[in-house]
């Protein structure tokens, strides 16, 4: 680890004040579960780290108009056992699936969407785009990305959250660079793929803060299914969430999300189409995990992610209706 | 005058009893100290810089300006210019400081003028290493009968009958290299005092690694003490003093400051050993109950840069049938050399053979648990009946002909099918020479000294125990000392020897300490030595034991000094042993595996072991235990992965380089085996066996519900889904 500069500021304005401009410099640190492990090994080497979990205004679980609003600090473990969490079991089942306590207990909602990227050219030290995409084209890709690989950007999006989130409709509340800008930004627009090594994985400024996430009340049915080696704390092969609405029997809105499989988390227009107007039973599910993964172009070692992705998909999509699926 | 011998069958009083580990609350508190967390004052803290690159050649290693940097105190480089580096995360330099900030900030500056060469790590593709040039013969044996001329059409006529008669088969197999993944990493803290040297050394070998350090240092093996009061995982990989500790003593002398070097994880997975892989071909013909009549193999695999694979001696595992070829070859990689891993060769040697022997049965459609019964006249040691009888219990405890179905005959429940699966297993397991000092101090305190070491097993507790039943006293009248070279010397903790050995030096010891205090209270009781027996904390007359002296009262007697009595033995030297060799084992496991994603759980897992004489139950279960957890972690989950384009070991983090959690055990059963036949035989080491046998177990039950095999071990998702076509 560089020696760096701590600071632990108590106001979203001294966060703002402290964050530089320019990436690399600064970085925010919340329940540091994957920033200090990549510092450790000097992947992120920056000059300060901003502390934002001593900030008030950034923690908790409150009911708005627009709907939920979880602080960016808030941690996973709370989330969890939030009674206002009851109409997202999408969401929930997600935190249960991370496989450790601490994990929970450390972890947070912010940290979760902006955690980096998974892949392990980028966390041995090759860069996030690992020589243009050619390290992980020519080399072992067996975690990598089944969808939107054809660019430099071939590792999976970090975060765990996301794709839940992203069919339940959520947006972030993103404040800075100057104390008074704010946006409120859908987290379906809230992640890119990177074409070089100055971008990061989403639109945040480097001197930008997710302040918060709002899940509206759109009352949709929701679940995610990931699909784990095994029960630790380790990440999935392949991960879907669906969000639905359902009347008279048939699907009258979708939203079906993909994790583990691109550079960002992979909204499937595809198994939107498939569902909509069809009651959701098993070979409707199997349709729309087909169309979901149609357009996969896995690499040389990941055509098994298509499969699992397909069951993740399917099995997202049945268990938001409340049916039992198969698999463990 | 007591006997060296152990106490008849049902008549001890402590032997075979289950009380806690000694130590447990020290290490649930974390009152136990470790290496790790040894910290003199004005304590460096120092890391190794490992080499980027798979392979290449040192042109310089410039550690200026590691020195540069604030806070660093000491760096130097550990490999020279010319020297040729072998595999990624080899040690080029080492750099201690302040503060581990400042140490990883000097490591970054050191400046290394590498030259690359050309790497090789793909050590399951024989063609590739072929074509890179780097495989060698690795040994060859055949087996036939005297009179055949031609080796090749004798085989072909053995297959022709067994196709015609039985079955043949033709597969392969395989397990990836492994790391010992030890929670505590490889390292000491050194502290000089004078010209004399201390170190505290994660270490399975106290008594064996102080003339280690002494001689690169320059100094009297007699001036280093090798302290290890609790480890915290070795496996096999601990036996040494190891370069990096060796450079940490030296910088611990160069800045006149204790060092304190513990290898980051990658460092610890990359250089600190790893378990050889092997892959096989195979064909097997066996008759039409599924006897197995010839064997005709190749395999091959790595330990590193020097290549050496699974030896030939494991192939087959524990059966050998009349008739077999076994060829090996051994690849170089540019890959971490290996270490002793737990039960070396044979883990791979039953995941690359026992596997075939099942897909026999699943061959002629007949039931598994029959092809192991009938195979067992070809057994190579002399256990045939005690693995009948031991596969006897575990059918029953795994419910095994309730639940068998033919492979890939079971039900489907949404998706999920389940299997079994058995293997069985062998291993020797001698005690190792061991000496102890006994001491019973006039206060009635006793002590056991000797310098061996507690993996975390519970060899502490064993020797209280041994002290204990010898002199008729409670185990917490005994206070053990262990974990110094300064102590009388005891063998490094691998082979399963430990236990063997120190309960062989301390029944001895405990019985010559007990015979002088006998002797002391003779007079008192006016018999002779020889009619006193110590029993329930006194010294009682044999068949009287209402005239009696508590212990107490006994070692009253002693006056001013203490007894201290020596035991020793010496393997194959001493007389009267306490201990044999020569362990089985039959494991069956049962798995579910989701056909849809490939992912496997265990839902029972069942182990039956013998041990001959077993000292604590609670341990030997816990022993057990802890080996299922280490075969379920290599059936599933673990894998050195290597990068063909880089050299890299990509999942050198315990983030990426997959363990087991609770969850994913399932329910283990275990089963001591110890009928009079196994006590009488005395002590047997168990540290290996139970490691052995999980990786085909469960192979063959993941075989058994898909009816398919997924021939590599972990038998990861990725690969389920291959083997059923999905992938």
């Amino acid at each position: 680890m560089k020696a760096f500069e701590y600071a632990a500021p108590t106001t979203e304005a001294e966060v703002l004040e402290l964050l530089s401009p320019e990436w690399g410099k600064t970085e925010i640190l919340a329940g540091g579960t994957d920033l200090v492990g990549l510092m450790k090994a000097m992947i992120i080497t920056p000059d300060r780290v901003v502390n934002i979990k001593e900030v008030d205004t950034l923690r908790g679980i409150r009911r708005t108009s627009q709907g939920l609003e979880i602080g960016a600090v808030t941690n996973l473990d709370d989330i969890h056992d939030s009674p206002h969490l009851e109409p997202f079991p999408a969401v929930r089942q997600v935190i249960a699936g991370l496989g450790s306590m601490q994990l929970a207990a450390q972890g947070t909602i912010g940290g979760d969407l902006c955690k980096r990227p998974n892949c392990w050219y980028f966390r041995n030290g090759f860069g996030l785009l690992a020589k243009r995409g050619t390290l992980v084209a020519e080399g072992d890709n067996r975690y990598h990305a089944i969808f939107n690989n054809a660019g430099p950007a071939k590792f999976v999006s970090g975060s765990r959250l996301a794709p839940a989130l992203i069919a339940l409709g959520a947006f972030v509340r993103v404040i800075g660079p100057d104390p008074e800008q704010q946006a409120e930004i859908p987290l379906s627009e809230f992640y890119r793929t990177p074409r070089d090594e100055n971008q990061r994985e989403n639109v945040l400024l480097p001197s930008q803060l997710v302040a918060d996430v709002v899940i509206p009340d759109l009352g949709l049915a929701n679940a995610a299914y990931e699909v784990k080696q095994g029960c630790g704390p380790e990440v999935p092969l392949a991960a879907a969430a669906a969000a639905l609405r359902i009347e008279g029997g048939r699907v009258t809105d979708a939203r079906v999300v993909l994790g583990q499989v691109a550079p960002t988390p992979w909204v499937s227009a595809d198994a939107r189409e498939a569902l909509l107007g069809q009651p959701v039973n098993e070979s409707t599910a199997e349709a729309a995990a087909d169309a979901a993964v149609r357009s996969a172009t896995p690499l040389s070692h990941n055509a098994y992610k298509v499969q699992l992705a397909r069951v993740a998909v399917k099995r997202a999509i049945l268990r938001a209706a409340g049916h039992q699926t198969g698999g463990f | 005058m007591a006997n060296i011998d152990w106490p008849k069958q049902g008549t001890a009083s402590v032997l075979g009893t289950s009380p806690d580990r000694l130590d447990a609350i020290a290490k649930a508190s974390g009152a136990a100290k470790y290496t790790y967390d040894i910290v003199p004052d004005k304590m460096l803290l120092a890391r190794v810089l490992g080499c980027p690159l798979a392979h290449c050649k040192v042109k310089s290693i410039d550690v200026a300006p590691a020195l540069k940097v604030p806070g660093v105190v000491a760096a130097e480089p550990m490999k020279n210019a010319g020297d040729e580096v072998l595999w990624e995360g080899d040690i080029l330099a080492i750099v201690a400081g302040e503060t581990e900030g400042a140490v990883a900030e000097g490591l970054k500056a050191i400046k290394l003028d590498l030259e690359p060469l050309e790497f090789y790590v793909d050590d399951a593709n024989l063609e590739a290493a072929e074509k890179a040039d780097r495989t060698r013969p690795a040994g060859r044996n055949v087996r036939t009968p005297d009179d055949v001329d031609d080796e090749d059409e004798y085989f072909e006529k053995l297959f022709k009958e067994c196709e015609r008669d039985g079955v043949v088969i033709e597969a392969e197999y395989g397990v990836n290299v492994i790391t010992h993944m030890c929670l505590e990493p490889h390292g000491s803290t050194c502290v000089w005092e004078g010209d004399k040297l201390i170190v505290y050394h994660s270490t399975q070998n106290v008594s064996g690694t102080a003339p280690q350090f002494a001689s690169p240092l320059g100094v009297a093996a007699s001036d280093v003490t090798v302290i290890c009061d609790y480890i915290g995982g070795g496996f096999g990989s601990k036996f040494q003093a190891d370069e990096w500790s060796v450079a940490a003593a030296r910088l611990a002398k160069s800045t006149g400051r204790p060092v304190k070097l513990m290898l980051d994880r990658a460092t610890e997975l990359k250089t600190a050993g790893n378990r050889p892989s092997g892959f096989i071909k195979v064909k097997v013909g066996a008759d039409k109950n599924g006897v197995v009549k010839v064997w005709d193999s190749h395999h091959w695999g790595t330990n590193g840069p020097a290549g050496a694979p699974v030896s030939q001696a494991v192939i087959p595992y524990v059966f050998d049938p009349p008739n077999r070829r076994r060829v090996v070859t051994s690849i170089s990689t540019n890959t971490g050399p290996a270490r002793a891993w737990r039960a070396p060769n044979h883990p791979q040697g039953c995941a690359m053979s026992q596997t075939a022997y099942d897909d026999i049965a699943r061959a002629l459609g007949i039931d598994s648990y029959d092809v192991f019964l009938r195979n067992l006249p070809s057994v190579t040691n002399d256990k045939a009946e005690v693995y009948a009888d031991q596969m006897k219990i575990a059918a029953k405890l795994m419910d095994w002909k309730a639940k068998w179905h033919p492979h890939g005959k079971g039900p489907e429940r949404d998706g999920v099918v389940s299997g079994l699966g058995m293997a069985i297993h062998t291993w020797g397991g001698a005690a190792h020479n061991s000496s102890c000092t006994i001491k019973v101090h006039p206060d009635g305190g006793v002590e056991a000294i000797l310098g061996s070491q507690d993996l975390g097993t519970g060899t502490r507790t064993v020797i209280a125990m041994v002290v204990a039943e010898t002199l008729g006293l409670p185990v917490d009248a005994v206070k053990v000392s262990i974990g110094s070279s300064k102590y009388p010397a005891s063998g490094p903790s691998g082979g399963s020897t430990t236990v063997g050995g120190v309960s062989e030096s301390t029944r001895r010891g405990a019985t010559a300490a007990l015979n002088m205090l006998l002797a002391k209270v003779a007079p008192k009781l006016g018999v002779d030595a020889d009619q006193l027996q110590a029993k329930n904390g006194r010294i009682e007359v044999i068949g009287n034991p209402s005239k009696s002296v508590s212990w107490k009262e006994a070692c009253s007697l002693l006056g001013m000094n203490p007894i201290e009595a020596q035991g020793n033995f010496q393997r194959g030297q001493s007389e009267n042993s306490l201990s044999s060799s020569g362990a089985a084992g039959v494991q069956m496991a049962e798995v579910e595996v989701d056909r849809e994603t490939g992912v496997v759980r265990i839902k029972k897992f069942v182990a039956v072991q013998d041990m001959g004489l077993i000292i604590n139950r609670k341990l030997a279960t816990s022993q057990i235990h802890g080996s299922v957890i280490m075969g379920i972690a290599y059936a599933l989950f673990e894998e050195r992965i290597m990068d063909n384009k880089t050299g890299k070991f990509l999942n050198a983090e315990l983030s990426d380089y997959k363990l087991p959690r609770l969850g994913d055990v399932g329910e283990v059963v275990v089963e001591l085996y110890e009928p009079e036949s196994e006590y009488n035989r005395g002590v047997v080491g168990l540290g290996e066996p139970p490691v052995i046998a999980p990786g085909a177990a469960i192979s063959n039950a993941v075989c058994n519900a898909l009816g398919v095999r997924v021939p590599v071990l972990p038998l990861t998702p990725a690969r389920v889904l291959a083997a059923l076509g999905k992938g």
